[in-house]
């Protein structure tokens, strides 16, 4: 019972969110919908016992891609209302995408009803049943090479990112540290060596001061 | 499960140019600039070491699968990769000078081009929907990097963007399809995948439908009509080095993606895709060789020439039989040698602050360099099909194929389109011979550059004089 | 224990026990919560008081209750009652429904978390088996209340702020992420009771010991996480003049900076001997015989615990009175260049530790 009101509850924000994402007229608040939807989502996920899913969705998309996702977001400062000029002349098009899932969601749950078996509930889990621990057994046993080369992919990613992004550009005004600290006397003062002469004029005023003095 | 359960053995090169990129990419953030060099040095070290491993550590005489059944080891994997380092040890030999010039020669782009290669490793061995698609993923990733490479080009950046974005269309329309396809027969493996079609119930609507969006995705990173959209402009864009990678190396990993998943995986639904692969063939030679008739940078007549040649491999593949496949390996290996060798000529011409992409820039070669005139008529007459040369028995051998399976006016419209496809070869060659030298001044490039490449443009001619060891070898890896 | 009050306290537990399940978790998620906000308020205190010393002065001494001989022990109080009757001023062009949301999320965020601590062996929440987890994820919540503060307030200082904030708490949560694996990796469990029943055994055989780069590549970006000094570039009243809460006051500064904050900070000292030092053990444990004379000090109890926290908080203080504030790129290259490869080489450290059986992967316990 409080099971089911708490899914209707969250898949009710769910919902909500999602349509607030696409109806929003400010980018930051449709991103903000975005955190809403993923926390909910997750919120759904926990009730299914799948913990690690849920908190690994919090943790990477709600706690560093939407974060980085709203910090562009807000420097950009984008115009809607000229991105959504051509909304009109593409809503015929969408209306039919639009009407063919429709059809398809209808579709699905009528065959649901034929009484197939399809999207049955899972059995049971047992009570010592751990998501994390299973996830983990399949990932490193089974799955080992996949995600091995997964994280190769985000190696590449990685080394992309700083290729493409990170050159030394003349007059970039970039700090080292080291060479700072490395930094020794004779490097920045010069001390020249000067004759000390006497010149002319410097001799007559002396000569006049001293004329005066006594 | 212990370690000893992965059968470790057979991906013992996989592993090894894997953590040869990552020493490479730690090493070189270490070196002064007068250390540049050491990691070309080393990638070749890496590309030596592996074919060794491949030959003679992990080769393997029958199939054999590790990983849990994910990845699978055979001769045709072996020779393939053998073909893989060859090909990409020649492009990094031809380049080095390329991006000494433009200050381009930085580490990163070693360790992008091995993990590229190890990508294609990966795709050569895989034995499941996953792991294909993570191949293709890795090596894509690390090619739109590489495309982009040279920061200071515009052109390079509209190539790497139309290239990404166009590309992620593409692995998305491949994974929708190996989704359906999970959906449908409930496995990721290819050799269930190929028992469970055997099995019959091959006419299922939803298997169809994922095999569509399969062959789109394959199609597209072959690059064949009318999913060929970006060669043409990335090959283009990119700095010729990489164009000289993007065009020879992953085509070997193409036809195995084509051969792994289709022949084998999906091989009960060869008659489904028979079909869609022949639209794909007859598109892609006959828009290639005329398209590229129109082109007056070399580059992009390269491009088109190169979708030409995809439609005779999948050609090859669409015969459905061993014989087709085998012509299909051959035909692949062969362009990989034609296409190296003739980017290659584009590198040689090339010499800092100067791009030699323009056909006028070949003009009267033959005053300034006999002998490289002479190596760029053989790249030109073998990739026309022109015999004694390679090229010749490649096309020879898939039109064969096809007449076998009673597809006599497919074979037609290749042989008509490979006329077709003549005329802009020569033109080349009669720029070269006949014309006048624009650019009168002498080829800069280094004597291993040289000597490379001339070994390249013999082989051309040996491999056309005498088949018979490329052929056992085919015949080898495809019992 | 005479023999009536032991009656009257079974009695009290029967009807404990009685009461319907709700109710009783609901109690018990309020006594937690009130004794978190009273922990905070007497933090502030605490702050001013320690700062004050460390500086030659004497610290708030004016406001006294009654009957208690600590001077200035009615000031958080008067603060709080000062706070909750200040004007909410909204600035013009501010968004107004986010201006009000962000100290709700701050504070949620800072007090969920509190869920999954385990106080002593018996007294925990919610024992769930990802503890260590949603502990990061709701850490990763937290950062919202700033971004949307800054964001929110339409001022150019707060977004500075709070622009800051956001890229200094999530280069740190990698680092502090790392960490956290490295004490999963030697307790075996995600779960913070079994992480803390995986160190028993005194001083010595707590994870500090084997884990100590991780123990203060976790402080020092608890420290960041908290955005406090010398961290606090997210306030930096010298340039920003405060910040992401440059326009809060009254009561929704009270619980968008100050609650979260202090009870952050808690969160941060209570983790830290829970994941480190042995969360509820007795660092005398198997050096005091149990039923010697001495043998409660060696008795697992939520003192220990508290001793430990208010240690760790007292460190925070310290902090903050001794170092200056970093520069913000200064802060970005300590996370990225020096505490995430710290931990990286650690845990391959730890593999080579669990490889040979020592410390906490002894044939006994941890992981096989």
């Amino acid at each position: 019972m409080v099971v089911e009101i708490l899914f209707y509850a969250f898949a009710a924000v769910l919902v909500g969110a999602a349509v607030g994402l696409i109806t929003s007229r400010n980018p930051v608040h449709s991103a903000l919908f975005l955190v809403l939807a993923f926390f909910t989502s997750a919120a759904i996920w926990l009730m299914l016992d799948a913990e690690f899913l849920a908190l690994l969705l919090v943790v990477v998309y709600v706690g560093a891609v939407m974060v980085l996702f709203l910090f562009v977001v807000m420097m950009l400062d984008i115009n809607v209302e000229e991105l959504r000029r051509g909304f009109t002349r593409y809503a015929p098009l969408g209306a039919v995408v639009a009407f063919i899932m429709v059809v398809e969601i209808i579709n699905v749950v009528w065959v649901r009803k034929l009484g197939l078996e399809l999207a049955q509930a899972a059995p049971p889990l047992p009570v010592d049943y751990s998501n994390t621990e299973a996830l983990g057994r399949v990932l490193y046993t089974d799955y080992v090479y996949p995600f091995e080369i997964a994280a190769v992919i985000l190696l590449v990613a990685i080394i992309a990112a700083i290729v493409l992004t990170m050159r030394h550009r003349p007059g970039l005004k970039i700090q080292n540290v080291a060479s700072q600290v490395a930094v020794r006397r004779q490097d920045r003062v010069r001390v020249v060596p000067m004759e000390s002469v006497r010149r002319p004029a410097q001799d007559e005023r002396a000569a006049g001061e001293e004329g005066e003095t006594p | 499960m212990t370690l000893a359960d992965l059968n470790l053995q057979p991906t013992y090169a996989e592993i090894f140019v894997l953590g040869a990129a990552c020493f490479i990419l730690l090493l070189d953030l270490f070196l002064s600039e007068r250390w540049r060099g050491l990691a070309a040095t080393l990638s070749l070290a890496t590309l030596v070491g592996a074919a060794l491993i491949t030959a003679f550590v992990s080769g393997v005489d029958v199939r054999v699968t590790a990983f849990n059944g994910m990845y699978v080891a055979d001769p045709m994997g072996d020779l393939l990769k053998l073909f893989a380092y060859a090909a990409v040890g020649v492009s990094l030999l031809y380049s080095r000078e390329y991006l000494a010039q433009r200050q381009l020669l930085r580490g990163e782009y070693y360790v992008l081009v091995l993990l590229a290669l190890l990508g294609i490793m990966v795709i050569v061995s895989a034995n499941s929907l996953l792991t294909i698609f993570l191949g293709i993923e890795l090596m894509s990733l690390s090619l739109y990097a590489l495309v982009a490479f040279n920061r200071e080009s515009g052109v390079a950046a509209e190539a790497a963007m139309k290239y990404f974005v166009l590309g992620a269309i593409a692995s998305g329309t491949l994974l929708y399809g190996i989704s359906i396809v999970y959906g449908v027969t409930g496995t990721f493996s290819l050799d269930e995948l190929a028992y469970v079609l055997r099995q019959g119930d091959v006419d299922n609507i939803g298997l169809l439908f994922g095999l569509a969006f399969i062959v789109v995705g394959v199609a597209f990173k072959f690059g064949a009509v009318p999913f060929h959209m970006w060669i043409p402009d990335v090959y283009h864009g990119a700095p010729t080095t990489v164009t000289l990678f993007l065009g020879s190396v992953p085509k070997i990993a193409s036809f195995a993606l084509a051969f792994r998943v289709l022949a084998y995986g999906l091989g009960g639904a060869q008659e489904a895709w028979t079909d869609m692969l022949t639209v794909l063939a007859v598109l892609s030679i006959v828009l290639g060789n005329v398209v590229a008739i129109a082109q007056t940078n070399i580059k992009r007549m390269l491009a088109y020439s190169t979708i030409s040649h995809v439609g005779f491999i999948l050609l090859g593949i669409l015969a459905g039989t061993n014989e087709g496949y085998r012509a299909a390996l051959y035909y692949t290996l062969v362009y990989v040698v034609m296409a190296v060798g003739s980017f290659g000529m584009i590198l040689l011409l090339s010499r800092k602050g100067f791009e030699a992409e323009e056909l006028d820039d070949f003009k009267g070669l033959n005053a300034r360099s006999p002998w490289f005139a002479a190596v760029m008529l053989m790249f030109m007459f073998s990739t026309a099909g022109v015999p004694p040369f390679v090229g010749f028995f490649a096309k020879l051998y898939v039109i064969m194929a096809v007449i076998d399976q009673g597809m006599l006016w497919l074979a037609v419209v290749a042989v008509l389109f490979s006329v077709v496809g003549a005329f802009y070869y020569i033109r080349v060659v009669k720029l070269m011979y006949f014309d006048e030298p624009q650019d009168t001044s002498p080829l800069m490039a280094g004597a291993s550059m040289r000597l490379v490449l001339s070994l390249n443009g013999l082989a051309v001619l040996v491999l056309g004089l005498m088949p018979g060891g490329l052929v056992d070898a085919v015949a080898r890896a495809l019992p | 224990m005479s023999p009536e009050s032991t009656s009257l306290f079974s009695q009290l537990m029967a009807i404990w026990l009685a009461t319907p399940e709700i109710v009783r978790i609901t109690v018990l998620v309020v006594a937690v919560m009130l004794t978190v906000v009273i922990v905070v308020a007497l933090l502030t205190l605490a702050e001013r008081k320690v700062i004050g010393f460390m500086q030659l002065r004497i610290g708030p001494n004016r406001v006294n209750i009654p009957f208690i001989p600590i001077r200035g022990l009615g000031q958080p109080f008067a603060d709080v009652i000062k706070l909750l009757m200040k004007e909410i001023i909204l600035p013009a062009r501010a968004s107004r429904a986010l201006f009000l949301t962000a100290p709700i999320i701050s504070v949620t965020a800072a007090f969920a978390t509190w869920a999954v601590i385990p106080f002593s062996p018996e007294f925990v929440l919610a024992d769930i088996n990802a503890g260590l987890l949603y502990v990061l994820a709701l850490t990763s919540m937290g950062v919202y209340g700033i971004i949307i503060a800054g964001w929110a307030t339409n001022s150019k200082y707060a977004f500075l702020g709070a622009m800051r904030a956001a890229a200094q708490m999530v280069s740190y949560e990698i680092a502090m992420g790392f960490a956290l694996v490295g004490v999963l990796m030697a307790a075996g469990s995600l779960n913070l009771g079994e992480i803390v029943r995986a160190q028993s055994g005194g001083a010595l055989a707590w994870n500090w010991f084997w884990l100590l780069p991780l123990v203060f590549v976790y402080f020092i970006s608890g420290v960041a996480e908290t955005n406090r000094a010398p961290f606090d570039v997210a306030e930096g009243e010298s340039e920003i003049v405060a910040g992401f809460h440059v326009e809060y006051s009254g009561a929704s500064f009270a619980t968008l900076f100050a609650l979260p904050e202090y009870a952050n900070m808690i969160l941060i000292s209570a983790l830290a001997p829970i994941l480190f030092f042995g969360g509820w053990l007795s660092p005398f444990d198997g050096y005091l015989a149990a039923d010697g004379a001495l043998g409660l000090l060696a008795a697992p109890s939520f003192f220990w615990l508290a001793f430990k926290i208010s240690i760790f908080l007292f460190i925070y203080l310290w902090l903050r009175a001794t170092f200056p504030r970093y520069r913000y790129d200064q802060i970005m290259r300590l996370g990225w260049k020096v505490l995430i490869p710290v931990t990286l080489v650690w845990l391959v450290a730890e593999g080579v530790m669990a490889w040979f059986q020592v410390g906490p992967w002894a044939v006994t316990g941890g992981m096989q």
